[in-house]
C-alpha cells in the first residue's frame, strides 16, 4: 500500500518539475530542485488524517487507563475496586492487598504500557526507513541480538545490576543491527523485503541456538526460558525506574524525527531531492530503535510482531505521515500489550500464558496475510 | 542430460573421475570422523582400540562402550545427516528454491509439535515410543508442509518460492508460539524432554532408534535416488518439465511426501536440527554440479558427514558437558545461510 502509494507521489513530483521548470526539459530534472518548499508540498499531498489520529490517540489513551484500571483490579487474588481504589491513591503498606497492587501489578501493567510503546514504535520507525512492510525488531533479530547478550551476563556476571543489564541490551540489539544492515549493503542489489526477514530469521536462528548453548553449558535455562517466551510477571519498581527514562527520550526522539521518517519513506532519493540529510536521520533512528528494542528486550523478553502489527494497524487508520504513525502506534501498542497481558492472565488463570506467544498467535496470521496479498510478489 | 550423451568426451571422462574422486574423499572423511568421535568422550578408544574392539577382542568395558553407547549415536548421526541433507536436496529441486530445507518451511517445528503433544499426553517413554515418534513426527511436519504448500501456490502461477519460505518462517513461528503455551503447562521432567529435543541434541541413542529411523531411510533413499532423473527435469521448472513429458504435480507430490517423511522421521529422532538441509545440497553442488545421478549421493555423504561432525564437536568443545547438535549445526550453518543470501541475486 505504502509503496503504491510513493509511487504516485514521485511521479506527482516528477510531473510538477517539468511543469515549472522554464529551463529546456531534461535540464532540471534533478530532484535537488524541489527543496525545502517541496517537503512542504509533500505532507499537503501524502494521505493523512490528523483528525482521526488525534481522536485515535485520545481514545487510545482512554482506552489505556481503562485497561490498567482493569489489569490492575483482576488478577489471582480477588480484591475489591475500593481496595484497588485506595491501594493506588492512599498507600498503607501494612494491607496484603495493598502490597499485591502496589508492589506486583501496578509495576507490572506499567511494564506493559511501556514495552508496548518501545515496540510498536520501533517497528513503525523501522517499516519507514528501511521502506519494508515486514520490517519488525524481532523479525530482523533485534531481540534475539538482545536476549543473546543477556544470556550472556546471565552466565558470566550472574549479580549484575537491571541498570547494567539494560546496557548489555543496547550492544546487543545495536551489534545485530549493525549485522543485519552490513548485510544489506553487501548484498547484490541491497535486501528485498523477503530476503531481510530472511536474513533476520537466520541471524535469530544463529543467536538463539547460541544463547540455548550458553544456557545449557551454565545450567541457566529455567532462567531464560520464560524470558524467551515474553513474561512481563517479573517487572518491579526497579525496573521500571531504570527503563523508563530511555523510552521516554527514545519515543519522544521518535517523534523529532517522525517528519523526516516520512520523507525518508518515500524512498532516498525524493528524501534527498528534498533537503533531507538522510544518512544523519537513518543513524538517528536506528539509534532510537536500538534503545526501543533493547530497553523492552531487557524487561521483558523477546516479544514478536508487536512491532509489526500495530505501525501497520496505525497506517491504515492515520495515513502514511509518520508524524501521526509513531504517536498512535505508540499508544496503541500499549494498549495491545495491556490486553494480551490481561488475557494471558484471565484465560487460565493462576497460570502464566507468555504474551510474547499470545501476541505471536494473532500475529502470524496476520504476517501471513501481508506476505500473502496478492497485490505484489514482495 | 548426461543419459543421451553415448560419446563420452575425454572433458566429461575427466569430469566423471573428478566425480568420484569427491565421493571417495567425503567417504573417507566419514571414516576419519567415525574414529575422532569413537576417540571423544569419557573414555577414549584410540583406534587401534578400535580396529581390535571390532574384531572382537576387546576388553568387555571397550565392547559396553562402542556397541552399546558410541555406535548406535554414531549410526544414528550418519543416518539423520543422510535423510535430512536428501530431503533438503528435493525440496530445493522440487520448489526451485535454493533457500528451502525441512527446518525454514515448517517441518520440524510441525513435527517437533506433534512430539510435544505426544509427550504431554503419554508422559513416559517406552519402547513403544521409538516407533511411534518417528511416524508421529511424520504426520506432524507433513500437516505443516502441506498448509505452507497450499497457502504459498497460486494457480496458474505455481508455486512462488518467495511465498513458501516467507510463509514457512510465519508458520515456525506459529507454531513455537502454540508449543510455547502447551510446555508451560507440562511437568518440568517433561518440559526438560521436550527442551531438550528442540534444542537438537540426538536423543535416541539406542539401537532401537536406529530400527525405528532404518526402514524410513532404506525405503525413501532408494525411492529419491532412482527418481533423480525426474528430480533433474523438475528443477527446469514446471513449464519445460511439463513440455518433456513429467506429470509434475503428481511427481512433485510424490517426492514431496518421500521429503517429509526423510525428514520427519529424522527429527523424531534427532530432536529439531536445521540448516543440514540447506548446507549438505550447496556443498555437493559446488562439488560434483547439478545432475542429480551425482549429486543426491553427494549431498547424503556430505550431510552424514556435517552431522557426524557437529555431534562429535558438540561432545567435545565442553567436556564433560554436552552441546546439543542441533545447536553446533545451526552455529556452522546460519552464517553459510546468511552467506547464501547475500550471494545469491533477488
Amino acid at each position: 500500500m505504502q509503496i503504491y502509494q510513493t509511487g504516485d507521489l514521485i511521479v506527482a513530483l516528477r510531473r510538477k518539475e517539468s511543469n515549472e521548470s522554464s529551463l529546456p526539459s531534461g535540464a532540471s530534472t534533478a530532484p535537488e530542485a524541489v527543496g525545502e518548499a517541496g517537503a512542504a508540498d509533500v505532507f499537503k499531498r501524502i494521505h493523512s488524517r490528523p483528525h482521526v489520529a488525534l481522536l485515535i490517540i485520545l481514545g487510545g489513551i482512554i482506552a489505556l487507563v481503562l485497561g490498567i484500571g482493569v489489569s490492575v483490579t483482576f488478577g489471582a487474588r480477588d480484591i475489591r475496586f475500593e481496595d484497588v481504589w485506595l491501594a493506588v491513591f492512599q498507600y498503607n503498606s501494612n494491607l496484603t492487598d495493598h502490597q499485591v497492587i502496589q508492589e506486583l501489578r501496578l509495576p507490572r501493567v506499567l511494564g506493559c504500557v511501556l514495552v508496548g510503546s518501545s515496540f510498536a514504535v520501533a517497528g513503525a520507525i523501522l517499516q519507514g526507513m528501511m521502506r519494508n512492510p515486514l520490517a519488525d525488531s524481532g523479525l530482523l533479530g533485534l531481540n534475539s541480538g538482545a536476549g543473546f547478550a543477556l544470556a550472556i551476563c546471565f552466565a558470566f556476571f550472574p549479580g549484575m545490576s537491571y541498570s547494567s543489564l539494560v546496557l548489555v541490551c543496547f550492544i546487543g540489539a545495536a551489534l545485530s543491527a549493525l549485522f543485519v544492515f552490513a548485510l544489506g549493503s553487501i548484498a547484490k542489489g541491497g535486501l528485498t523485503p523477503v530476503r531481510l526477514v530472511l536474513a533476520g530469521a537466520a541471524l535469530s536462528a544463529l543467536l538463539t541456538a547460541l544463547s540455548e548453548g550458553v544456557a545449557l553449558y551454565f545450567r541457566i535455562g529455567q532462567d531464560l526460558a520464560f524470558w524467551y517466551a515474553g513474561g512481563v510477571a517479573g517487572t518491579r519498581w526497579i525496573h521500571l525506574k531504570v527503563m523508563s527514562p530511555w523510552i521516554i527520550v527514545a519515543i519522544a526522539g521518535a517523534i523529532v524525527i517522525s517528519r523526516s521518517i516520512t520523507l525518508l519513506s518515500l524512498g532516498d532519493d525524493v528524501a534527498k531531492g528534498l533537503g533531507l540529510r538522510s544518512g544523519f536521520t537513518k543513524f538517528m533512528g536506528t539509534v532510537i530503535v536500538i534503545v526501543l528494542a533493547g530497553s523492552a528486550v531487557s524487561a521483558v523478553g523477546a516479544v514478536s510482531f508487536v512491532g509489526l502489527l500495530v505501525p501497520h494497524f496505525a497506517r491504515k487508520l492515520v495515513g502514511v505521515d509518520y508524524r501521526w504513525i509513531i504517536p498512535t502506534s505508540a499508544v496503541l501498542g500499549a494498549v495491545l500489550v495491556v490486553l494480551a497481558d490481561l488475557a494471558a492472565r484471565t484465560v487460565r488463570p493462576g497460570f502464566e500464558t507468555p504474551i510474547g506467544a499470545l501476541i505471536a498467535l494473532i500475529g502470524v496470521p496476520f504476517f501471513l496475510y501481508l506476505a500473502n496479498k496478492e497485490r505484489r510478489e514482495l | 542430460m548426461g543419459e543421451y550423451v553415448r560419446l563420452k568426451s575425454p572433458e566429461e571422462l575427466a569430469k566423471r573421475k573428478r566425480n568420484i574422486i569427491v565421493l571417495i574423499v567425503l567417504f573417507v572423511a566419514i571414516i576419519l570422523a567415525f574414529m575422532a568421535s569413537m576417540n571423544t568422550g569419557f573414555i577414549r578408544l584410540s583406534p587401534s582400540d578400535l580396529v581390535n574392539t571390532l574384531f572382537g577382542n576387546g576388553t568387555a568395558q571397550q565392547n559396553l562402550i562402542l556397541y552399546e553407547f558410541r555406535l548406535p549415536r554414531i549410526v544414528i548421526s550418519v543416518l539423520i545427516g543422510a535423510g535430512l541433507a536428501l530431503s533438503g536436496c528435493v525440496l530445493q529441486s522440487v520448489s526451485r528454491n535454493a533457500l528451502a530445507d525441512a527446518g525454514i518451511i515448517g517441518i520440524n517445528s510441525g513435527a517437533g509439535f506433534m512430539i510435544l503433544m505426544y509427550v504431554a499426553f503419554f508422559p513416559t517413554i517406552t519402547a513403544v515410543s521409538a516407533f511411534v515418534l518417528p511416524l508421529l513426527a511424520w504426520v506432524g511436519g507433513g500437516i505443516a508442509a502441506l498448509l505452507v504448500f497450499v497457502m504459498s501456490y497460486r494457480k496458474h502461477r505455481g508455486l512462488s518460492s518467495n511465498r513458501l519460505i516467507l510463509n514457512g518462517i510465519a508458520l515456525n513461528s506459529g507454531i513455537s508460539a502454540a508449543t510455547i503455551v502447551i510446555t508451560l503447562r507440562i511437568s518440568p521432567e517433561q518440559y526438560q524432554f521436550v527442551a531438550t529435543w528442540m534444542a537438537g541434541s540426538i536423543w535416541g541413542k539406542d539401537w532401537k532408534f536406529v530400527m525405528a529411523l532404518l526402514p524410513f531411510i532404506c525405503v525413501l533413499l532408494p525411492y529419491v535416488y532412482f527418481k533423480s532423473q525426474t528430480v533433474n527435469v523438475l528443477a527446469l521448472g514446471n513449464q519445460l518439465a511439463t513440455n518433456l513429458g513429467a506429470a509434475v504435480s503428481r511427481e512433485q507430490l510424490m517426492l514431496l511426501g518421500a521429503a517429509v517423511g526423510l525428514a520427519g522421521s529424522c527429527v523424531a529422532v534427532s530432536g529439531s536440527i536445521g540448516f543440514v538441509g540447506l548446507i549438505a545440497p550447496h556443498l555437493a553442488k559446488r562439488l560434483v554440479g547439478q545432475r542429480y545421478q551425482i549429486l543426491l549421493p553427494t549431498t547424503v555423504l556430505a550431510g552424514s558427514l556435517l552431522v557426524l561432525v557437529a555431534d562429535t564437536l558438540g561432545r567435545w568443545v565442553f567436556q564433560p558437558s554436552e552441546i546439543p547438535t542441533g545447536i553446533v549445526v545451526a552455529v556452522i550453518g546460519a552464517p553459510y545461510f546468511l552467506y547464501l543470501l547475500v550471494r545469491s541475486k533477488g
